[in-house]
């Protein structure tokens, strides 16, 4: 008898699912594709700017190890070395692979890939589509997943929803429970391993950059079902957002990346036209904190400053939560060819032309850096072994995450233009060791009783009965609008104790309110009410898992501050000072008076603090609640330092 | 004091073979209000302008910034993607029906998966060797990738379908949409070399030849992809090719 092919059930058709199916069917097994919507309605296609690979076509001095050392240093350290130093040196051959799919990056006069410049690095490292990047990378490999389903080896199954793990009796992940979103079915598929590219979660906070699908509901399951949640509390705040009423539209950091300006008026509530202000009544509050890097600092210092001006410094723009984005000295022309996309959107939604008046923006959550913990191996050399089953895989076995699902490779902040790269090269990496894994397995899903997938089948049947017949005076949608503010006003930017104390009830109160939801709709097909029900329970955990991890975590890293936990860099302190101490602390006693004032303490702070809290932290369920612990992190390519941007 | 309102006539459906109804809305006035945030709006109140109790309003939608082409329905009668539908700018009541050239699902969803069918028989992707790194891809002048880009803009949201006179629901025609996803690939270095099969999809059943003229699809598309033009570049190219094959075949 011939053997049968491997199939690999693929959660999720943005840029991390696809990549993985693609290879996957090239490797000769089997995909099934689940999607929520059609392909190419993913979030992926969301992402604007760029993906990140240090090809230095500018002889600016950029290499994979340049890239490697921004991505660890705009994270603060917290994200996993190995893992991301691979990524780097991976990432030129993915923007070459890229190409020769079709995507229609921008070009040079000489016709090779051209680069821009974003925030936290100094090099041209970005390559880009317009801006419309993620749209156009979703869509190339789309189109290889729809060649290879042509051939017979992708299965989609399109509006269809993952519920949860079909797990055995030994906990081994062995197939998912499927619900398909039009006949409300509710069924179970059996395979080899399941990969959960799932995307984000910021639906959890009731405005974002996010679209309605990323309420993070299928990792939140896993949780459920007994997975490691990694580094929840890292939330990035994108700082330059479009208001809007049902989302905040993201203005891309391309748009600084082209040379746009951050400015207020220096004149609190200034009621002039933004043109009309002149240079020297401009408060270019970037640029003059961080002469270095300017409009590009990382995503959460930026955030910080903005939120900063607006709330304590009062000098919003016309007295509103917003400043410019300032794009007006660039030529037409430039623009429609480099940021079109963009500007349209722009546009559109607010009635102004961003190439006549500057554009009015505003921080909204955007990206989740946390994620399922998802585990790797590495050979002798310290590089990471590309055929280990280990490689994305949960602390499910049999169940691999990857995408914004995981939480290995942007720590505490994420550069921007990481995100696309990093969904590909997860999604790419894992495949042999996926295959691998369903190669080796000792007992193989056809030795699985029927029974452990009839109960799988039942319980969820039983479930989705049980919430149908939800018949309280909540309203699903209501509740999730006040989860989300709830989190909005209380776990954003600027984080404190007292507050995040009360936050935590406040969820309690609304997962107690939830058992009196009401499942508003009584259609027996394409009911979606009953599905955002679970979701919405999902939702709830999750949000439980971000505030606790905020409220536990007493310090300052990355997107996550906490004033009364701030080491107070001194102002004039340089990071290699840093390294410079820990090499004399290495020869013995140090000098009281080997640094200037203050910069010695400011350093014994930074290490001790790191003694803490340089960790990831893992949220596992306990009695329906989040147990925090902490796991450390590897460090053993990059000395974590200070960061500084000015 | 009145507070402001915004009036909605929404046609609704039930299941795919049931019949559908008009139903009408009065929701709060938000400023900045698209028509999604009024779906939302009933959502979370989910009564008639008459004060019934019914079953929410149901829709696709996704990225609410018209990059994902989901959210696409007619909208005062015309189609276009409700995301950018900007209230302010409508007239009221707002008229909301399910496109008219796809299967409705239910309520404003109807089923597009013809079209992704269609972009699986034209063979619209670069035919890669593999995913392995074999280096660069081809050298190409920014101006020929400025072309392709505009083209590959297409969000596969059907609006120039819906708009086309040509496509019914029941005949088999491809429509503008496939046609010019057919000259992206055909622009391309590598997707050149297996042209011809692409070619020889529109020049069958449904192909090209249908196509009536009629420009709307041009005036209805939301990222101004130049659909006329891919058209009549699309019969150049089919007409060589039929050329060709009468010399050589």
């Amino acid at each position: 008898m011939a053997k049968r092919k491997k199939r690999i059930i693929v959660i999720g058709g943005g840029l991390a699912g696809l990549s993985a199916a693609m290879k996957i069917c090239e490797m000769g097994s089997e995909v099934i594709l689940i999607a929520y919507q059609s392909l190419k309605r993913s979030h992926s296609v969301c992402a604007q700017g760029g993906i990140n690979a240090a090809m230095d076509t500018k002889d600016e001095g950029d290499s994979p190890e340049k890239h490697f050392f921004d991505t660890i240093r705009g994270g603060d350290f917290l994200a996993e070395q190995p893992l991301v130093r691979d990524m780097c040196h991976q990432a030129p051959a993915i923007i070459h692979l890229l190409d020769r799919m079709g995507v229609a990056f921008n070009r040079t006069g000489e016709g090779h890939l051209a680069f821009r410049r974003f925030g936290g690095t100094l090099y041209s490292r970005t390559a880009f589509a317009g801006a419309t990047t993620g749209q156009q990378l979703v869509y190339s490999l789309d189109e290889q997943v729809r060649r290879y389903e042509h051939d017979g080896l992708v299965q989609k199954l399109e509006w269809h929803e993952y519920l949860g793990a079909v797990l055995d009796g030994n906990g081994v992940c062995r197939g998912a429970i499927i619900h398909d979103l039009r006949t409300n079915e509710i069924f179970t598929l059996a395979g080899d391993a399941v990969i959960l590219a799932t995307g984000g979660p910021s639906q959890v906070y009731s405005r974002s950059t996010a679209s309605t699908v990323n309420t993070g509901a299928a990792a939140t399951m896993a949780y459920l079902q007994g997975a490691k949640y990694a580094n929840g509390e890292f939330i990035q705040i994108h700082p330059t957002a479009i208001p809007g009423q049902d989302k905040l539209r993201l203005m891309s950091e391309s748009a600084r990346g082209e040379g746009g300006r951050i400015w207020v008026p220096k004149k609190a509530g200034d009621t002039r036209e933004p043109l009309k202000i002149p240079e020297n009544e401009r408060y270019y509050f970037l640029e003059e904190k961080y002469p270095l890097y300017g409009n590009l600092v990382p995503r959460d210092v930026a955030s910080r400053e903005i939120y900063e001006i607006v709330y304590n410094q009062k000098l919003g723009v016309e007295g509103q939560p917003m400043v410019y984005l300032d794009l007006t000295h660039k030529t037409k022309e430039y623009l429609e060819d480099r940021l079109g996309g963009i500007i349209d959107i722009y546009k559109k939604f607010t009635g102004d032309d961003p190439r006549e008046v500057p554009m009015k923006i505003f921080p909204a959550v955007h990206y989740s850096m946390g994620g399922l913990w998802t585990d790797y191996e590495s050979t002798a050399e310290g590089l990471i072994d590309h055929q280990s089953p280990r490689n994305q895989m949960t602390s499910i076995q049999g169940l691999y995450a990857a995408g914004e699902a995981d939480c290995q490779y942007h720590g505490a902040n994420r550069l921007g233009a990481n995100s696309l790269l990093s969904c590909i090269y997860t999604g790419l990496m894992m495949a042999p060791g996926v295959l691998n894994y369903a190669s080796n397995i000792s007992k193989s899903v056809e030795d699985v009783p029927s029974s452990t997938f009839d109960e799988a089948r039942n319980y969820w049947t039983e479930r989705f009965d049980k919430i149908k017949k939800m018949d309280g005076n909540e309203n699903p949608y209501k509740l999730h609008q006040e989860l989300g503010d709830t989190l909005m006003e209380n776990v954003l930017i600027v984080r404190d104790n007292k507050t995040l104390e009360k936050t935590v009830y406040a969820i309690q109160e609304i997962e107690a309110r939830f058992k009196n939801v009401k499942c508003v709709d009584t259609n027996d097909w394409a009911n979606p009410a009953a599905s955002f029900i679970n979701q919405l329970y999902c939702m709830i955990h999750l949000s439980k898992i971000i505030t606790k991890g905020a409220l536990m975590r007493d310090e300052f890293r990355g997107a996550h501050y906490k004033p009364d936990y701030d080491l107070n860099q001194p102002s004039d302190f340089d990071p290699y000072e840093y390294i410079d101490y820990l090499e004399k602390k290495n020869y013995g006693e140090i000098a009281e008076d080997a640094f200037p004032p203050g910069h010695l303490d400011y350093m014994r702070r930074y290490e001790e603090n790191n003694t803490h809290w340089l960790k990831n932290s893992i949220a596992t369920l306990e009695d329906n609640q989040p147990d925090i612990t902490y796991e450390d992190v590897n460090t053993s390519l990059l000395t974590p330092r200070p960061r500084k941007y000015d | 004091m009145d507070a402001k309102t915004i009036k909605l006539k929404i046609k609704r459906q039930d299941k795919p073979e049931s019949k559908p109804y008009w139903q009408e809305f009065e929701v709060p006035y938000k400023p900045l209000s698209n028509v999604i945030a009024c779906l939302m709006e009933i959502q979370r109140t989910p009564l008639t302008a008459d004060g019934k109790q019914i079953n929410p309003v149901t829709w696709d939608a996704n990225c609410l910034e018209e990059v994902c082409g989901s959210c696409t329905m007619l909208i005062n009668g015309k189609v276009r993607q409700s995301c950018t539908a900007l209230v302010d700018q409508i007239k009221q009541p707002i008229v909301l029906e399910p496109m008219s050239k796809f299967p409705v699902v239910r309520d404003l969803q109807v089923d597009r998966s013809r079209i992704f069918k269609d972009l699986k028989k034209a063979k619209a992707w670069i035919p890669i060797d593999g995913t392995h790194d074999i280096g660069e891809g081809p050298v190409m002048s920014d101006s020929l990738r400025a072309k392709r880009y505009v083209l590959s803009e297409c969000m596969t949201c059907g609006c120039c379908l819906e708009a086309c006179p040509q496509y019914t629901k029941d005949n088999g025609f491809m429509g503008a949409a496939i046609f010019s996803q057919v000259r992206l690939f055909n622009l391309h270095p590598t997707g050149e070399m297996t042209q011809e099969e692409r070619l020889e999809t529109i020049m069958g059943k449904g192909g090209i030849a249908d196509c009536g003229n009629a420009q709307a699809c041009v005036e209805s598309c939301p990222k101004n992809i130049p659909l006329t033009e891919s058209i009549a570049d699309m019969g150049r190219q089919t007409s060589w090719q039929l050329l060709k094959n009468l010399l050589l075949k």
